[in-house]
């Protein structure tokens, strides 16, 4: 007797459980460059997050008899939540962050698909309010000496300055460690130095967020193998970059035109949200159209918070506020069926 | 050369054509028992002429059209009816069907020449209609209502389909490599019944030997035929995505591609066009590809409607161990039978034997838009799918589901494995019964 089943009889080789595999590939250069940066105690803050976002899966798995940790779902979670830490985080945070990821925002609304916002984002936002000072103690990087001190991030100094009232640009601004090859390099190509080291990942910051090249790799490395599309990163980054060229001025008292485009898209956690978290498959619209949409809110979101808010990082609360956001953009923006232009006109008239 | 194709949706399977696509087509000697359907074709079945015991000829009418929509079928051996039972056909539906015991000795008929050239195209319509002549590339819609233009409608192209763009399908691409002139000049007669001379044939980059072919060809005898070489992207065989690639024009929604002045004909079928207008000959035996991974020697075979694709396969060599499913079609939308003594219809254009090529497992949708993005017709199947989960049959039809025509993207592109055509197939069912 033969198989009977319907068809197509064949398929692609796209498979959910395989693609958080290569979510997690594509996460691991830049979560190592952190591990280097930040020593032991970097890896120390993944590896709870990642063990409790995975414990938090089983036990509620006991609870609702569907064990889903085979998915790999929960570990991307929580490495994503780990990447999202400060390295000196105090280890009770990321257990914290994980377990409110996996259980109030991915569990209670139905698991794996039914979230409505991206879990590990909410993890993090949901600490950053409950400890927004441990949450914003960031050290430097081992480049800078080994006894790395606390430190500014670059977009946390930008904040300082412009509430201090300060006028000009970052290069004026700031007095952050640079180091000799970010100074040479920026010489050359007539940019900030500032933004050479956040693009190679040599400024204080989150563990995963740091190294902008890499999650370029990571994310370039996403686009080929076809889990993500362009769109939203590019649409994301490309709003945000030209509304800081438009607007990014203002509250340094440069007037329109004149804001800085590369030190606010390498700094902060841009690169790792546009890639990562602004692509997730569940919490964003299906629809072409839609992502776009979804894109440019959330780059027009991160601009406000990140030059008008009181926060010096807005990634996250844009793009959780996008995700809000995403069944009504689903629910309006609809793809035109094919052969529908005439009938539909036709029928209207 | 400029290379044409659909613009929205589609997907890339590997196409796996090379484990037939250079054997030649060859004749199967008649086998002991043709099982053949009433239901050959899209419509009404055909009403069986002969009973049990009686004979029959080869070429002899044995089923009558029964309708507008529906096409005589003939009987393809000489022999004896030796039963009339209900069979199940690769379609999944029963339908009734004369066994028919083969003689030893078969008479070798339809050799007398006919000149079709002298002919008025309403006799040709009229040939080609008695001769049970239906679309080979598998709807099997009937050709003569195809090639009928209703009153106050105007047909300005005629698309001739040689994109098989199924994967492992060869039937089509070794028909253009082994009788060009017979095709081209099947062309001829068809576009003489619809009377246009702006002819395109639309042939995939994976048989661009076909295409040079074709052309010199067609320069050569002075016929006013084009041949298109299209990009692979599946489904670019579905009709209208054939006429979005050529014409760039839309069939509108619930259409039919004479609402914007096109016919499009299969290759398979100007082939029997052929043999009908030239030699009276009706639709009785077809080039079916016989392949997959777990059959021994892929080929093509010419074999009478009716064979059963358990002699196909004996003919073929046999299966092999790791054989989990049988496909009758392309491996994209063709229907997998239990019983390998199904018989070819006229619209069988490949069986496969398939080894296990799906995981059985399935993920909850994760809404990843993959559907979205890769459905030929726009439509948002994840949606369609939820509502029919929850018996909301309506909505999913609000969402387009009857413009879905189950080519299978959205569910070879699923990373979540969601049996979305099988959901699709089911919603249209139980949607038209609530209706």
């Amino acid at each position: 007797m033969m198989r009977v089943s319907s068809s197509p009889h064949i398929h692609g080789s796209l498979r959910t459980d395989k693609a958080m595999l290569f979510v997690i590939a594509a996460l691991l250069p830049s979560a190592l460059w952190g591990i280097w940066a930040f020593g032991i105690r970097a890896l120390a803050v993944l590896l709870v997050s990642i063990a409790s976002a995975v414990v938090v899966e089983y036990l509620l798995g006991l609870v609702s008899k569907e064990f889903t940790i085979r998915d790999w779902s929960a570990i991307v979670t929580g490495l994503l939540v780990g990447m999202n830490m400060p390295p000196s985080v105090p280890l009770f945070i990321p257990v914290i962050a994980s377990a409110f990821a996996i259980a109030v925002v991915k569990w209670t609304f139905g698991g794996l698909g039914c979230n409505w916002m991206n879990p590990a984002l909410a993890g993090r936002v949901f600490v950053f309010f409950s400890f927004s000072s441990e949450m914003s103690a960031f050290t430097l990087p081992r480049v800078f000496g080994v006894n790395a001190v606390a430190s500014a991030t670059p977009l946390s100094a930008m904040k300082t300055a412009a509430t201090a009232g300060g006028i000009g640009r970052s290069t004026e601004l700031l007095t952050l460690p640079v180091t000799d090859f970010a100074l040479s390099l920026g010489d050359k190509l007539g940019i900030s130095p500032y933004a050479v080291d956040a693009f190679f990942g040599n400024v204080g910051g989150c563990i995963g967020e740091v190294s902008s090249l890499l999650l370029l790799v990571g994310g370039i490395f996403l686009i080929a193998t076809h889990i993500i599309t362009w769109h939203i990163p590019v649409f994301y980054i490309g709003s945000f970059a030209i509304l800081s060229w438009l607007f990014g001025g203002v509250p340094y008292g440069l007037g329109v035109f004149h804001g800085e485009i590369l030190l606010p898209i390498f700094s902060g956690g841009l690169m790792l949200g546009a890639f990562f978290m602004a692509t997730d498959w569940v919490t964003t619209p299906t629809t072409r159209n839609g992502q776009i949409i979804f894109a440019v809110g959330c780059g027009f979101f991160t601009f406000l918070i990140r030059y008008f808010g009181s926060l010096p990082e807005g990634v996250s609360l844009a793009i959780i506020l996008m995700n809000i956001v995403s069944p009504t953009i689903e629910r309006f923006v609809k793809v035109k069926p094919f052969g529908y232009v005439k009938s539909k006109k036709e029928a209207k008239a | 050369m400029k290379f044409a194709t659909f613009g929205r949706g589609g997907v890339h399977p590997d196409d796996r054509k090379g484990l037939s696509k250079d054997k030649k087509i060859e004749k199967l000697p008649f086998p002991d028992e043709l099982i053949v359907s009433m239901s050959q074709h899209l419509g009404a079945p055909a009403t069986p002429l002969k009973k049990k015991g009686d004979r029959v000829e080869r070429g002899e009418v044995i089923g009558s059209a029964s309708s507008y929509v529906s096409s005589p079928v003939h009987s393809p051996a000489d022999g004896v009816v030796v039963d009339v039972r209900k069979v199940r056909v690769p379609s999944g539906a029963v339908a009734d069907a004369l066994v028919i015991k083969c003689d030893e000795t078969q008479s070798d008929g339809f050799k007398e020449e006919f000149d079709w050239k002298k002919e008025s195209p309403e006799s040709l319509l009229e040939t080609v209609k008695s001769l049970g002549i239906v679309g080979m590339g598998g709807a099997t819609f009937p050709t003569a209502v195809k090639l009928s233009i209703p009153m106050g409608k105007k047909v300005d192209a005629l698309i001739i389909n040689g994109v098989e763009c199924e994967p492992y399908l060869t039937s089509d691409y070794r028909l253009m490599m082994e009788r060009p002139e017979e095709i081209l000049e099947g062309i001829m007669a068809a576009s003489r019944i619809i009377s246009t001379s702006n002819i395109i044939i639309g042939i995939e980059a994976n048989k661009m030997d076909a295409v040079e072919l074709l052309s010199s060809l067609s320069e050569k005898k002075g016929y006013p035929i084009k041949v298109q070489p299209l990009k692979m992207k599946y489904p670019q065989g579905d009709e209208k995505q054939l006429i979005k690639a050529i014409l760039n024009r839309e069939v509108p929604s619930g259409k039919l591609p004479l609402d914007v002045g096109a016919v499009v004909c299969n290759i398979g079928t100007t082939y029997a066009i052929y043999e009908a207008v030239k030699f009276h000959k009706p639709l009785i035996e077809r080039v079916c590809t016989v392949s997959g991974e777990s059959v021994n020697e892929p080929k093509n075979v010419f074999a009478p409607i009716g064979t059963k694709f358990s002699d196909l396969i004996a003919y073929a060599g046999g299966a092999k161990d790791d054989l989990v499913s049988l496909i009758a079609g392309g491996p994209m939308m063709g229907f997998a039978v239990a019983d390998p003594d199904t018989p070819m219809v006229k619209g069988s254009g490949g069986v496969l034997m398939l080894p296990k090529m799906l995981d059985d497992v399935s993920f909850p949708c994760v809404l990843c838009g993959k559907c979205v993005e890769h459905c030929p017709m726009g439509l948002m199947p994840n949606r369609m799918f939820r509502n029919i989960k929850y018996g909301n049959y309506q909505a999913a039809m609000d969402l387009g589901l009857m413009d879905c025509k189950e080519c299978g993207c959205c569910a070879y592109t699923c990373p979540s494995h969601l049996p979305l055509v099988q959901g699709f197939k089911l919603g249209k069912k139980l949607g038209r019964m609530k209706k």
